[in-house]
C-alpha cells in the first residue's frame, strides 16, 4: 500500500527535515475520498537542496502545503510524518505551527503578483514577519526590511520599501517575497515553482538567488518545479512524483545520466534541445494526468506508458533499489529502463 | 492622485446638470400642474393665463429652464404650498435635514457595526450555523417591508412592552434648548443630558427600521467578498509568514475585502432617504422623508423640487466621498 520498500539508511543523522509516509486524503461529506499524496517520503539536509518534481496534479504542491499546515483543516486527512529537527510537524496544532512556519521554515509561492497583498507596502509586508517572529519595533524592522531587499538584489530598495506590488516588476515581486521568506534566517525553505511566472532572464537570476543562499547559510531547500531546467542548476537529489507516490529518487546526475522510470525518462525527452543532438521531433508523454489509474490497481502511470505490460495493470509496484545496483537509486517500475536496452531516448 | 480628484468632481458636476433638466422636463410634464394646485379646478381660462404669466411658465422652455437653474443656484425655490405653507422652502429643507442626518446616522452605525462582523464570521465559518442562520436573518431583512418592520417594533417596544417612544424625536415636555437641531448633540451642547437620552430613546426603533437593509446588504457583500480574499494566495502568504491572527484578519482579509464593501456602504448611505420616507412616516419622524411624503400627497411642488434636487446633491456627494475613500485605500487607485 505505502512505500514500506523505503526505508533510508543514509544520513539518519543530518537530516533536518524527514518525511515519512506522507498522504494526504481530500474529501469530504458526500465525496468519493482522493489520495493527492500516497506514502511519501524523503529527507532534506541542511545546505541541501532536493528536487520534487513532476507535472501539475502529482501531488508536489500538497506535499509542501501539508508540511507546512497550510492546507485548509476541513475536508482532508493527512498521516505519516514530518520530523523537523526532533519535532513531527504534523502533530502541532495551528498555533504551534504559526510560531514555526515564517520563523524556522519558510516557503515562496509560484505566483508573485498574487501571493503578495495588493493594499500593503512591500516593505511592511517583509518587516511584518520580523516584528512577529523577532519582536522587533516597526521602525527596526523596517530598517532591516532595506537591508533585506538590497541583499535579493532589489535596487533601490529605500524607495521599493513604501512601493506596491503593482508598482514592482515580476522579478522584484519574486524577490520581494524571496526577502519574506529569508527574513528570519529560516533553516528550511520551500520554494513552489518559484520561477514559473517569470521570463527566462529572471528565473536564472532568482535561480542564482536561491542557490547564494543554500550555499552561503546552510538553508535546506525544496524545490518544487515541473522544470527539470531548474532541478539541472540546483537541486542535489530528484524525486519525481507521480499520482501522489514517488517514482524515481536519485542524485541529480543519477536521474540525468541514467533516467530509468519510463515517467522521468518521458520528462526528459520532452525537453527542447538547441543543441540538436536529438534527432527529430520532442517525445511527448502521451495522455494526461487525467488518465491515471489508482495505485491500488496497479501502476498509476502505465495507461500512459509504452513500457507497460499486462502486469503493470495488476500490481502496484513498490520503491525498491535500481535493479543494476546503483546505490541510493530508488524506483517504482515493473519495467525500467534500463542502460542498454534504451530505444526512446537519445 | 489629483487628477482622479478633478475627475471625479467634473462627473459630479455633470450628474447634477442631467439631473436638473430631468426633474426640470418631469415638473412640467406632471397632470394638474402648479396653475391648478393653487387655483383649483374651478378657475376661469383668463385667470389661469394670468397666473401662467405671473409664473413665467409662458416663457420659451429654454428661459424657464435658465431661470430654474439661477433660482436653483440662489436656494430660490418658492414658498411651500402644503408641507408647511407660508414658509420658504428652502428653510424647510434646512430645518428637517438635521432629523434625517442624526436618524440615518443611527441607522448606518447599527447596520455597519453588526453587518461587517457578521459577515466576516460567517465567511470564516462557512456553510456552518452562523452563516447559514445569518444568511437567513439578511434574507428576512430585504424581504420584510420597512413599514411593517417599522409597526411590528412599535407595536412590542412602545405599545406592549412600554420600553421606547412611539412617535416624535423627543419629549415635548421637555423643554430641551435648540443649538443645531442634532437633538443628540443639543443635548451634548448644553449639558442638558436627559434631553440627549431622550432623543436617544426616540431614534432607536426608527433606527433599526431603517438600518435593516442597509445591514442585509453590507452584510452579504462582505460576506461574499471575505469569502474570495480568503481564497487569494497572499492570505496563505501570510499564513505562511506565520503572523498573529489579528494581523491576517486586519492587514491581509479585512483591508482587502472592504474595497466593495466601501462602495456598497455608498450607494446605501444614498439610498436611505428612501427608506426614510417609510420609517419617518410610520414613526411621525419629523425629517425630511416625511416632508417628502407629505410633499407628495399636498403636491407642493416647490418642496418637491427642493428635496429631490437636495436628495440627488447629496447623493452625489457621498458617492464622491466614496470614490476618495477607494483611492486611500486602495493604493492600485490613487498610483495609477
Amino acid at each position: 500500500m505505502s512505500a514500506a520498500a523505503y526505508e533510508p539508511e543514509v544520513r539518519a543523522g543530518d537530516s533536518l527535515l524527514s518525511v515519512r509516509d506522507l498522504v494526504v486524503e481530500f474529501g469530504g461529506k458526500g465525496r468519493p475520498t482522493f489520495r493527492a499524496v500516497d506514502g511519501v517520503s524523503f529527507d532534506v539536509g541542511p545546505g541541501q537542496t532536493i528536487g520534487l518534481v513532476g507535472e501539475s496534479g502529482c501531488g508536489k504542491s500538497v506535499t509542501s502545503l501539508a508540511i507546512m499546515g497550510l492546507l485548509p483543516a476541513r475536508g482532508n486527512k493527512v498521516a505519516g510524518s514530518a520530523t523537523f529537527d526532533g519535532t513531527d510537524l504534523l502533530t502541532l496544532d495551528q498555533r504551534e505551527m504559526s510560531d514555526r512556519r515564517g520563523r524556522d521554515i519558510a516557503m515562496i509561492f509560484q505566483d508573485p503578483l498574487s501571493s503578495l497583498n495588493p493594499v500593503v507596502p512591500i516593505g511592511v509586508q517583509v518587516a511584518e514577519v520580523m516584528q512577529r517572529h523577532q519582536g522587533l519595533k516597526k521602525a527596526q524592522a523596517m530598517q532591516e526590511s532595506r537591508l533585506l531587499l538590497d541583499r535579493v538584489g532589489i535596487p533601490d530598495p529605500a524607495r521599493r520599501l513604501k512601493e506596491y506590488p503593482h508598482q514592482l516588476s515580476g522579478g522584484m515581486r519574486q524577490r520581494a517575497l524571496i526577502a519574506m521568506a529569508l527574513a528570519c534566517k529560516p533553516r528550511l525553505l520551500i520554494a513552489d515553482e518559484p520561477t514559473t511566472a517569470l521570463d527566462v532572464t529572471i528565473q536564472a537570476q532568482i535561480l542564482e538567488v536561491l542557490r547564494e543562499l543554500v550555499v552561503d547559510s546552510g538553508t535546506a531547500l525544496i524545490m518544487i518545479t515541473h522544470d527539470l531546467g531548474v532541478v539541472a542548476g540546483l537541486c542535489d537529489e530528484v524525486n519525481v512524483m507521480y499520482a501522489g507516490r514517488i517514482v524515481e529518487s536519485a542524485s541529480r546526475h543519477e536521474i540525468f545520466a541514467r533516467p530509468e522510470h519510463p515517467y522521468t525518462h518521458g520528462l526528459l525527452g520532452s525537453i527542447p534541445r538547441l543543441d540538436g543532438t536529438r534527432a527529430g521531433a520532442l517525445h511527448a508523454i502521451p495522455g494526461s494526468v487525467a488518465d491515471n489509474i489508482p495505485w491500488t490497481g496497479g501502476c498509476a502511470f502505465a495507461p500512459r506508458c509504452t513500457n507497460a505490460t499486462a502486469i503493470c495493470r495488476e500490481q502496484s509496484p513498490a520503491l525498491e533499489a535500481d535493479p543494476t545496483g546503483i546505490p541510493d537509486h530508488l524506483l517504482r517500475c515493473h519495467h525500467p529502463i534500463l542502460p542498454g536496452t534504451d530505444s526512446t531516448h537519445e | 492622485m489629483l487628477r482622479y480628484i478633478l475627475r471625479r468632481l467634473l462627473q459630479a458636476v455633470l450628474v447634477m446638470f442631467v439631473l436638473s433638466l430631468l426633474l426640470f422636463a418631469w415638473l412640467r410634464s406632471l397632470p394638474g400642474g402648479p396653475v391648478d394646485a393653487m387655483l383649483g379646478e374651478r378657475a376661469t381660462p383668463e385667470n389661469r393665463a394670468a397666473m401662467r404669466k405671473t409664473l413665467g411658465l409662458d416663457d420659451p422652455l429654454p428661459v424657464q429652464y435658465l431661470r430654474f437653474l439661477d433660482n436653483a443656484v440662489h436656494g430660490n425655490f418658492g414658498t411651500s404650498t402644503g408641507v408647511q405653507s407660508g414658509t420658504d422652502a428652502f428653510s424647510l429643507f434646512w430645518q428637517r435635514l438635521p432629523a434625517t442626518v442624526e436618524l440615518s446616522v443611527f441607522a448606518i452605525i447599527i447596520a455597519l457595526v453588526t453587518a461587517i462582523p457578521l459577515g466576516y464570521f460567517a465567511a470564516k465559518r462557512h456553510g456552518g450555523l452562523l452563516d447559514t442562520g445569518s444568511v437567513v436573518l439578511s434574507l428576512i431583512g430585504v424581504a420584510v417591508p420597512v413599514f411593517f418592520l417599522g409597526f411590528v417594533l412599535k407595536y412590542f417596544f412602545s405599545i406592549e412592552w412600554n420600553l421606547l417612544p412611539p412617535t416624535g424625536r423627543q419629549s415635548a415636555d421637555l423643554n430641551a434648548t435648540r443649538v443645531t437641531n442634532f437633538y443628540v448633540l443639543d443635548g451634548l451642547l448644553t449639558r442638558e443630558y436627559d434631553a440627549s437620552w431622550d432623543a436617544i430613546k426616540h431614534l432607536i426603533l426608527p433606527a433599526i427600521a431603517l438600518a435593516t437593509i442597509p445591514f442585509a446588504i453590507i452584510f452579504r457583500i462582505t460576506r461574499a467578498s471575505v469569502l474570495d480574499v480568503l481564497g487569494e494566495d497572499y492570505v496563505r502568504t501570510a499564513e505562511a509568514k506565520g503572523l498573529s491572527r489579528r494581523v491576517i484578519r486586519g492587514r491581509h482579509v479585512l483591508r482587502n475585502a472592504m474595497l466593495p464593501v466601501v462602495t456598497t456602504i455608498g450607494l446605501q448611505v444614498g439610498g436611505l432617504l428612501t427608506g426614510a420616507v417609510l420609517t419617518e412616516t410610520v414613526f411621525a419622524f419629523p425629517g425630511l422623508g416625511d416632508a417628502l411624503a407629505t410633499a407628495f400627497t399636498t403636491r407642493d411642488y416647490p418642496v418637491l423640487q427642493v428635496l429631490i434636487l437636495m436628495a440627488a446633491l447629496g447623493y452625489v456627494i457621498v458617492n464622491l466621498l466614496v470614490d476618495l475613500a477607494y483611492a486611500v485605500i486602495d493604493p492600485r487607485v490613487r498610483t495609477r
